[in-house]
């Protein structure tokens, strides 16, 4: 089993998740406690007392203080224990360790490596899930599978056709050309795949309204280990961005999954659908979220199936890889050199 | 502008073409050299050789 890259930002919960109340989450094999501070800002604490490990999303807030709910002991949001019940001397050793957090594009992002080298800078960016002009339709799936079998899903569209035909999958996802590109330096692994004349999906054609064939983009960004975007672009066939890069007679969706590995075998599969398109039309959001849901739902089963076969199967089973896998292969590379950096 | 241009023959890019229906695949290492391969992973294993595309060329042969 490979390790988890613990030096890394992992999206933890969307933003709205995140209240007054005591949000228990698991990355990376660490249990967390996340809640909202008086001053607006979010923490991040081990979801363990230090006194017999009970979880300290079942206590309750005192102000910024949580409140362990077996015995009373009594944390600041540094992770410091404040309080220990009955006596005045509070254990050297008595402090929870807390987390690394930043809130950006409507996601909280979470360090669990060492505090040490975390740097905000390096949080991978989706802008659109938090700009005027677009409008989101989101949701978190959780997966009975490691996040490398998600990994391999999403760098691979060609299962479009026969995992989700008659909602985004159309014969022509596979039988396109593909281009696949490693950035070695920014760490990034680019598929693209652009359509010319093709059929409009159902999950296109009931959104955009386009009427006949379209011109379809897709054009993966996959940030390892957590972020993955689908640059998708929607246009009636022949419409081509303007010289001067304007592209407004398309219509744009970006789809964007934050992956992140709650144990070994399970898998939080947070998955968010923007546009430019029908912004303010709440049929089209509706429309859009339940297909894009049963989309994820059909991997999901998927998967979870994926992971069942991988346990009971006898060590040293050789995969086989063709042409399709050239983004996946690319993608658990630097997995794996960011497992081992 | 000749900045940009210095940072963009520095940047460290692999690149595979591929055309479903054709078997073959496509490299391009950031150096420049080019590859043909019908196997994703030794197209791998040839743009990863870099510099030394020619000794991983013979070696990853399957036969
Ligand atoms: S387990 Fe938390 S106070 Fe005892
Ligand atoms: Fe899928
Ligand atoms: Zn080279």
């Amino acid at each position: 089993m490979t390790p988890f890259p613990r030096n890394q930002w992992y999206v933890a919960a969307y933003r709205d998740e995140v209240g007054d109340d005591l949000l228990g989450r698991t990355v990376c094999g660490e249990p967390l406690m996340l809640y909202r501070l008086q001053d607006g800002s979010v923490a991040a604490l081990a979801d363990r007392c230090v006194h017999r490990r009970y979880p300290l999303s079942m206590g309750h807030r005192d102000g910024d203080r949580i409140v362990c709910g077996y015995h009373g002991f009594t944390y600041e949001p540094s992770g410091a224990c404040a309080y220990v019940p009955a006596q005045t001397r509070i254990p050297r050793t008595a402090r929870v360790p807390a987390y690394p957090v930043v809130e950006r594009d409507s996601l909280v992002w979470v360090w669990i490596g060492d505090p040490q080298v975390a740097d905000t800078a390096t949080v991978p960016r989706a802008p659109w899930l938090d700009s005027p002009g677009w409008t989101v339709v989101r949701g978190m799936e959780p997966l009975a599978a490691r996040y490398g079998l998600l990994v391999d899903n999403l760098l691979d569209l060609s299962h479009e056709t026969y995992l989700h035909g008659g909602y985004i999958g159309t014969p022509e996802v596979a039988e396109t050309p593909i281009t696949t590109e490693v950035d070695e330096d920014a760490r990034i692994v680019h598929v693209r795949r652009r359509m010319k004349d093709v059929a409009c999906p159902p999950f296109y054609a009931r959104s955009t309204g386009i009427e006949g064939r379209i011109d379809r983009w897709q054009d993966i960004e996959y940030h390892p280990p957590c972020l993955y975007l689908l640059h998708s672009r929607i246009a009636p066939t022949g419409v081509e961005p303007g010289p001067d890069g304007d592209d407004s007679a398309a219509c744009h969706a970006e789809i964007v999954y934050a992956i992140t590995p709650e144990t070994e075998t399970t898998t939080m599969d947070f998955w968010m659908v923007a546009r430019d398109f029908a912004t303010g039309d709440e049929e089209v959001s509706r429309f859009l979220a339940e297909s894009n849901r049963t989309v994820v739902l059909q991997d999901v089963v998927a998967l979870n199936a994926l992971e069942k076969v991988i346990a009971t199967e006898p060590a040293g089973y050789q995969e086989l890889s063709i042409n399709i896998d050239t983004g996946g292969l690319a993608a658990r590379r630097l997995l794996r050199k960011l497992v081992e950096q | 502008m000749s900045d940009v241009t210095a940072r963009e023959t520095a940047r460290t890019v692999y690149t595979i073409r591929w055309s479903p229906g054709s078997d073959r695949l496509h490299g391009v290492c950031h150096c420049g050299a080019e590859h043909e391969a019908e196997d994703p992973v030794l197209m791998w294993r040839w743009l990863l050789a870099h510099p030394d595309h020619e000794a991983c060329d013979e070696a990853s042969r399957p036969w």
